[in-house]
């Protein structure tokens, strides 16, 4: 993949929106993996935790909105309690859904009317109110 | 003693077994658990956005409410516990955000006053947030818990579950000393009389909310963690979370069918495992709901 660099793509103000939102510093990972290597999820994801990060320090913001990552994340915070540098990827993923979803630029990946009918009358209420806030916004 | 309780949804209408064992072992200990006279759903995520008000002002209010009974608010449920805690801790230290909330509770005690009297004062975060274990820990103790033991529960192999929300984030959860080897629930096993089983899993996530979105993706997450306290020899799993036990319990008839040689586990409320300890009366102790039945698992140790 080729990626056209410069300063005003790397000071992406959609960018520092995102480090607002979640409260990270998007500077502060050195790569090292620890998040992409301890989450529970990262098998489903196209983008690894540790990548979204790094694609967001070099402004390519439009890639990481786009990618399934995003709406995989169960807001574990395993990544966080292992970060050596205290970055929480759960906050900036919950970022990026909350820029995709206020803006609506694609469909929520859980709607409530496609909820099934067995979730809804069969499994904990708390996890069918969390999937929709997390997911649907 | 009286302690402000906080049940949340799910303990009041779909784990409901959960809700009668603590309440009962609560009462035989010397607890009671006085349930808020109103409240509403917390939210059951905390929004991990620093712009988020609206979505925490639920949270708030049921604090507001447990400010009014107390000075502290004990519940359950792991999601609720993480919810009140966090949100809490925004009201005690983001002067911004507790001041737009306390503008939504002001309109509210204009408008409810006459009804409800909703609250008198701001809330500033003056209730201290604890979990039903933390309470068994600093209020009644675990070693007068101990003598209260009718049934020890020797030989009963026990893995226990923590999962995610009452440990992360560690630096504001508190919840124990380190976030990846707890030992709380250790402690509470050992003066029940178990042998408890240590496994890798016991702070991986069970897959949460995702089951919602994609089975798939949070039963490989539960199997994962079911797998690992089988292959250790557990007895039966415990855990704090209606939401883990689902992904943990239900999802055990998916898991058997995708994976041979499949070994199933029962798992149940660690509060379920404290009532057979204290002897509560079956009529407490329903575990109808559960997909793998806990009363072989117990009575192969004379327990049930």
């Amino acid at each position: 993949m080729r990626l056209r660099l410069s300063r005003e793509v790397i000071k992406d103000d959609l960018v520092r929106r995102v480090e607002d939102l979640s409260g990270q510093n998007i500077a502060m990972c050195y790569q090292c993996g620890r998040c992409s290597a301890g989450c529970p999820v990262v098998d489903e994801m196209d983008i690894l935790p540790s990548e979204v990060i790094r694609l967001l320090q070099l402004g390519q913001i439009e890639e990481v909105l786009d990618s399934k990552t995003i709406w995989i994340c169960a807001s574990c915070l395993q990544c966080a309690s292992r970060c050596p540098r205290g970055v929480e990827f759960s906050s900036i993923c919950d970022a990026l859904r909350a820029i995709v979803l206020r803006r609506r630029i694609a469909t929520p990946s859980v709607d409530a009317g496609d909820v099934s009918r067995v979730m809804v009358t069969d499994a904990p209420q708390m996890g069918v109110v969390g999937a929709l806030r997390k997911l649907n916004g | 003693m009286k302690i402000p309780y906080y049940p949340g949804c799910t303990l009041h209408e779909r784990a409901l077994d959960f809700d009668k064992a603590s309440r009962e072992c609560a009462n035989v200990l010397g607890v009671e658990l006085e349930e808020l006279p109103i409240w509403t759903c917390c939210g059951a995520v905390f929004p991990l956005t620093t712009d988020s008000v609206m979505e925490i002002l639920a949270a708030v209010r049921n604090l507001a409410y447990a400010a009014r009974m107390g000075d502290k608010v004990v519940t359950l449920c792991s999601f609720c516990y993480n919810v009140l805690k966090r949100t809490n801790k925004v009201m005690r230290e983001d002067e911004e955000r507790r001041e737009k909330v306390n503008l939504f509770l002001r309109a509210d005690t204009e408008t409810r006053d006459k009804t409800e009297s909703f609250l008198k004062k701001d809330y500033v975060g003056q209730v201290d947030v604890l979990h039903y274990i933390e309470m068994l820990r600093d209020v009644v103790g675990f070693d007068e818990m101990a003598k209260r033991v009718k049934t020890r529960l020797e030989g009963l192999r026990v893995a226990p579950y923590y999962g995610c929300m009452l440990l992360r984030p560690h630096g504001e959860m508190k919840f124990d000393e380190h976030p990846e080897q707890p030992t709380i629930f250790e402690e509470f096993l050992t003066a029940l009389g178990c042998d408890v089983v240590d496994f890798p899993m016991k702070t991986e996530c069970c897959g949460g909310f995702q089951i919602v979105r994609d089975e798939e993706t949070a039963i490989a997450c539960s199997q994962t963690v079911v797998s690992s306290a089988v292959k250790r020899d557990a007895d039966l799993i415990i855990t704090t979370c209606p939401l883990c036990l689902y992904n943990l319990d239900r999802k055990q008839k998916e898991m058997e069918k995708r994976v041979n040689g499949f070994r199933k586990i029962p798992v149940i409320y660690f509060t379920q495992l404290l009532g057979i300890a204290l002897g509560i009366d079956d009529e407490h102790l329903d575990f109808s709901d559960n997909y793998v039945d806990p009363r072989p698992a117990l009575a192969e140790k004379n327990l049930v």
